[in-house]
């Protein structure tokens, strides 16, 4: 019988398997970052333990980094005490370190691909949900805990039992106005925060062939809030296209064996998936969500659903329990929710492509009175690249503040943080309660829309400015 | 990891059930970026009270915590065991674990033991009256014995081996490394590398 892409990545990598026991897989790639390591370097030293791979691990600093005065010592002590304990580690220890300030410093997930690590056919760990990320290559890639960190440093592999495979097939053309992220969100609501448990995801069909490798990243990103184990894609001309030059590409003969092998890894025909999902494309708009978990979420012509509405008793529950909390009415048009607050960024969204899409939106237009718009790339690369292509300027123009880059408001650990009771529209993964500060109150959008609704101060989407057209330095 | 074998020590009689990782350590602790040094966050909350059984000066130097049902329940914290063993536990007895503590307690060493309730207010009211009363916790013979009480208990045969050999997950899978040698022997070489070596 044939394999699921899946399985053939997770075959390559068996180092040991034995009756009743987990398999043990080789890791190709670790990537660290201050939050979750600290502990698990910690481990080592107490048991007199080197990492076994430094040529396969790479360390950066993300989650605590400051967007503002970064050359100045940082304020928060916690924070600063994680980034100096990273340091000190990846120093002792050797590792490769890419602190603030480096010019490859920035989101994990969106330097592994950036440098060329994340390659297909690997397997690629961090301490991190979103390493999901880089399943868009066709790797296979997993967000592990500290004590899973400390072994892979110490081994180079981990214990694992297989997962399950479900095939997400999304059929048609995606409309113009639709973007990756709308289509993640709508397949998180249609499935469920839970229904990806246990399942690598593989993401399939036309719709899915035809996006770009960032688009690709946004949709594997958000595997995790369905609850799925990874996401993958497929590798195929896009996928080489993408990598091709980059700093870690294979070069010469082995760029051709690994084309060769990257070329292998599709599902085969007579594969059987543990479970099959279809979407038809074609019917999908942008798309935004209402309450505290990425799973509640609604096309943006929709309304506040009304709670009632759920038969399912748990759900319901759920429903007024986030109506509740994000200060909305049942009924109300979601086109009406006003936000304070626009973030651009993250691992889902902060890349070149994401920020290009975001200043088209804004260009030539004003951020609306009593809202603040953030911009943070990605990575000091995308920052880099976005200022080369005048993006910058675009985004102050219009009343935006342009930041440095790291994790910042996605999840508030630095001071980029909602106060209580604020509302915000993100291009970030998690609308949580608290994730973006105490008491804030997130909406989880797409690029586009995140610009768009930063012009009109209301949930948009940019066919909403298109009767409104604004000239340059008004 | 230390061994488990048998340990024999004086006891905290610790009467509350559904005590969470919350409890056993608040999260504030976890900002903390070291594994030791959680002992002053054990039972943090209660620690305020001088009467609570843990600040008792005839408790002083005891090892062995005896816990109401459904000990370690909530968040997934490992700091949990890390505080209980900062502490100084070596073994915690209760009728019921949380899967997830469970699972992290006998990684990291610390023997999770499951009595009977009815053993579990012997052990109470034994050390309650006499503080300086011994519970011995036996891996090998999988029993506890105190004054007056003997108790089998249960624990899958992998568990066992791997506490009474003081192997971790880490020491278990280095067994194996000729297998991740000959793997790393064999890898192609365009698969990616962070650095020269
Ligand atoms: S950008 Fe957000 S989701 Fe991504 S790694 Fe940082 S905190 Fe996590």
């Amino acid at each position: 019988m044939g394999r699921t892409l899946a399985e053939k990545v997770w075959d390559d990598h068996v180092v040991r398997r034995a009756e009743g026991e987990p398999d043990l897989l080789f890791i190709d790639l670790h990537l660290l970052h201050e939050v979750t390591s600290p502990q698990a370097f910690d481990g080592l030293r107490q048991a007199g333990r080197q990492v076994r791979r430094l040529d396969l691990t790479i360390a950066t600093e993300d989650h605590n980094t400051p967007t503002l005065d970064i050359d100045k010592p940082i304020a928060d002590p916690v924070s600063r005490a994680q980034l100096e304990t990273l340091r000190k580690n990846c120093a002792d220890f050797g590792v490769r370190l890419h602190p603030l300030g480096d010019v490859e410093q920035g989101v994990v997930h969106v330097v592994g691909p950036q440098l060329g690590l994340t390659q297909p056919g690997t397997t690629v760990v961090c301490g991190d949900s979103h390493t999901s990320t880089h399943g868009a290559f066709g790797a296979l890639a997993f967000g592990i805990g500290t004590s899973q960190v400390e072994h892979v440093l110490a081994t180079q592999t981990l214990p694992m039992a297989r997962p399950k495979t479900m095939a997400i097939t999304v059929d048609g053309e995606l409309p113009d106005d639709v973007t990756a992220k709308d289509l993640i969100l709508a397949i998180i609501a249609k499935i469920g925060t839970g229904g990806g448990q246990g399942y690598v995801l593989e993401y399939r069909g036309p719709a899915i062939e035809k996006l770009s490798m960032e688009a690709r990243m946004t949709i594997c990103n958000m595997s995790i809030e369905a609850g799925a184990r990874a996401g993958m894609i497929a590798p195929d001309k896009t996928t080489f296209d993408y990598i091709e030059g980059r700093a870690h590409a294979p070069r010469g003969e082995d760029w051709d064996a690994a084309v060769e092998y990257w070329k292998t890894l599709k599902t085969d025909e007579d594969a059987v998936f543990d479970a099959e999902v279809y979407i038809d494309a074609t019917t999908l708009a942008p798309f935004v969500t209402w309450g505290t978990n990425p799973g509640q979420g609604a096309p943006l012509s929709a309304h506040v659903p009304d709670p009632a509405s759920y038969e399912d008793a748990s759900e319901r529950h759920a429903a007024e329990k986030a109506l509740e909390y994000m200060g909305l009415t049942a009924g109300q048009p979601l086109r009406d929710i006003k936000v304070d607050t626009v973030f651009v960024g993250s691992c889902t969204n902060g890349r070149i492509e994401d920020l290009r899409a975001a200043a088209s939106i804004v260009e030539g237009r004003k951020v609306a009175d009593g809202v603040r718009m953030l911009v943070v790339p990605g990575s000091v690369r995308v920052s880099l690249q976005a200022v080369a292509e005048g993006l910058d300027k675009v985004f102050t123009a219009a009343g935006a503040e342009w930041r440095h880059a790291g994790c910042s408001m996605c999840l508030g650990m630095n001071p980029d943080q909602l106060a209580p009771g604020e509302r915000s529209a993100s291009t970030s993964n998690r609308n949580f309660e608290g994730r973006q500060g105490k008491g804030g109150r997130t909406h989880l959008v797409s690029p586009q829309v995140a610009a768009a609704t930063a012009v009109t101060g209301h949930l948009a989407s940019p066919a909403d400015l298109s009767d409104a057209p604004v000239t340059a330095g008004v | 990891m230390e061994a488990f074998t048998t340990h024999t020590g004086r006891a905290v009689p610790l009467r509350r059930s559904n005590v969470d990782t919350d409890q056993i350590i608040p999260a504030h602790w976890l900002k903390k970026v070291t594994r030791d040094g959680f002992e002053d966050g054990l039972f943090e909350a209660w620690r305020k009270d001088p009467q609570f059984v843990l600040n008792r000066p005839e408790r002083q130097g005891a090892t062995v915590l005896v816990a109401g049902p459904d000990f370690g329940t909530g968040s997934s914290r490992e700091h949990a065991v890390w505080a209980l063993q900062n502490f100084g536990f070596k073994t915690v007895v209760s009728s019921r674990f949380a899967d997830i503590f469970r699972g992290n307690s006998l990684k990291n060493g610390l023997l999770t033991v499951v009595l009977d309730q009815k053993v579990v207010d012997a052990l109470w009211e034994l050390t309650e009256s006499d503080p300086q009363a011994e519970i011995t916790v036996d891996l090998r013979d999988r029993q506890v014995r105190a004054q007056g009480i003997t108790a089998d208990f249960e624990l899958d045969e992998n568990a066992r081996w791997r506490l009474l050999n003081g192997l971790d997950d880490i020491s278990i899978t280095l067994r194996n490394e000729p297998d991740i040698a000959a793997y790393e022997a064999k890898r192609p070489s365009y698969k990616p590398r962070t650095v020269r070596v």
